[in-house]
């Protein structure tokens, strides 16, 4: 691509992915309202979090991948059933999956 | 509230970071370092960013290039709808508000309890990650791969764990651990057959299904 249409893509793009950021914070909030709508939202917030754990821990763009990102991912779960903070948790998972590519592996 | 803003602090570092691998990335796919930054500060949202400069360095087309990043832009939509009643913001904070909603700080805001640590949890993340990616996509774009590769720090292992500790206090009933359980099963199905942002709009799909179909609130759930 040209610097002009490289341009035009890099605008156009971000054009369309505000308006679609827009649109959602736009929805009519009497919609929203609804105890059935109400009890969908938490539902939803459930399964966004839980597939967003999925893709950031096996995902490779569009490819599953098992490396040092599992065994982390356990010792994060470990640590939360131990109630351990936040940041803990966060912190170990990271120290988890460095130590284990220093080593050679994942 | 302040285990909101430690939340958000600490998703900030781990997903800041990463722009330096999307500075290096879209440099090396043929955007100079002025188009790289007008990409990060203007789309601002990584799935997208990341998608258009592979279709870019693929050789594809404009077009192409714009649909994809819109296509993986469109669960921000569904966050904004998740986010906007809960921050109950107008104007121009509104339009701010709809540009920093992305899986972050959506992701940390809906986890809160109260709504001050909602909104504390969404702009501190929001704030945060916009910062620190910028900056980090930055350093990327000027040094190249000199810099090294953040998973050589753990920080995709750090992303993936604090998506865990945002969903874990909200398992405690059983509709949820069913709703996260088939989140799991669609997602890891879905991610070599999807390109990257579809699954988690499949994820939430399965939800709505589930949410709309499913009986009105158990005793368990009604005290929540």
């Amino acid at each position: 691509m040209t610097p002009g249409v490289l341009w035009t893509t890099v605008l156009l793009a971000s054009v369309a992915c505000f308006a679609l950021k827009l649109a959602g914070h736009l929805v009519p909030e009497h919609w929203l309202a609804d105890e059935r709508v109400q009890r969908t939202s938490a539902l939803v917030t459930v399964a966004l979090l839980a597939s967003l754990v999925v893709v950031q821990t096996v995902g490779d763009g569009q490819a599953v991948v098992l490396d040092a990102r599992v065994p982390a991912l356990a010792v994060a779960a470990v640590a939360l059933a131990l109630r351990a903070p936040f940041v803990v948790v966060v912190v170990l998972a990271a120290g988890a999956a460095a130590g284990l590519r220093a080593l050679g592996w994942g | 509230m302040a285990a909101a803003v430690r939340q958000g602090l600490s998703v900030s570092v781990a997903t800041g970071l990463y722009g330096v691998s999307f500075g290096a990335l879209s440099v090396v796919a043929g955007l100079d370092v002025l188009q790289t930054m007008a990409l990060s500060l203007l789309l601002f949202s990584g799935g997208s960013q990341f998608a258009l400069v592979g279709v870019v360095a693929a050789g594809g087309s404009p077009v192409a290039a714009v649909a994809t990043a819109s296509l993986l832009g469109v669960r921000n939509t569904l966050y904004g709808a998740v986010v906007s009643p809960l921050l109950q913001v107008r104007g121009w904070r509104r339009a701010l508000a709809a540009h920093l909603t992305i899986d972050e700080s959506t992701a940390v805001g809906v986890a809160q309890r109260d709504p001050a640590a909602v909104r504390a949890g969404f702009w501190t993340t929001g704030i945060g990650v916009f910062a620190l990616w910028n900056a980090f996509v930055l350093l990327g774009a000027l040094a190249g791969d000199r810099l090294g590769d953040p998973r050589a720090w753990g920080l995709d292992a750090a992303a993936a764990a604090a998506f865990l500790a945002l969903v874990w206090p909200r398992l405690a009933t059983r509709r949820a651990r069913v709703v996260a359980a088939l989140a799991v099963v669609v997602s890891a199905a879905l991610v070599p057959v999807v390109p990257a942002g579809l699954p988690v709009l499949a994820a939430a799909a399965v939800a709505i299904v589930v949410g709309l179909v499913s009986r009105p609130a158990v005793p368990e759930e009604a005290t929540r």
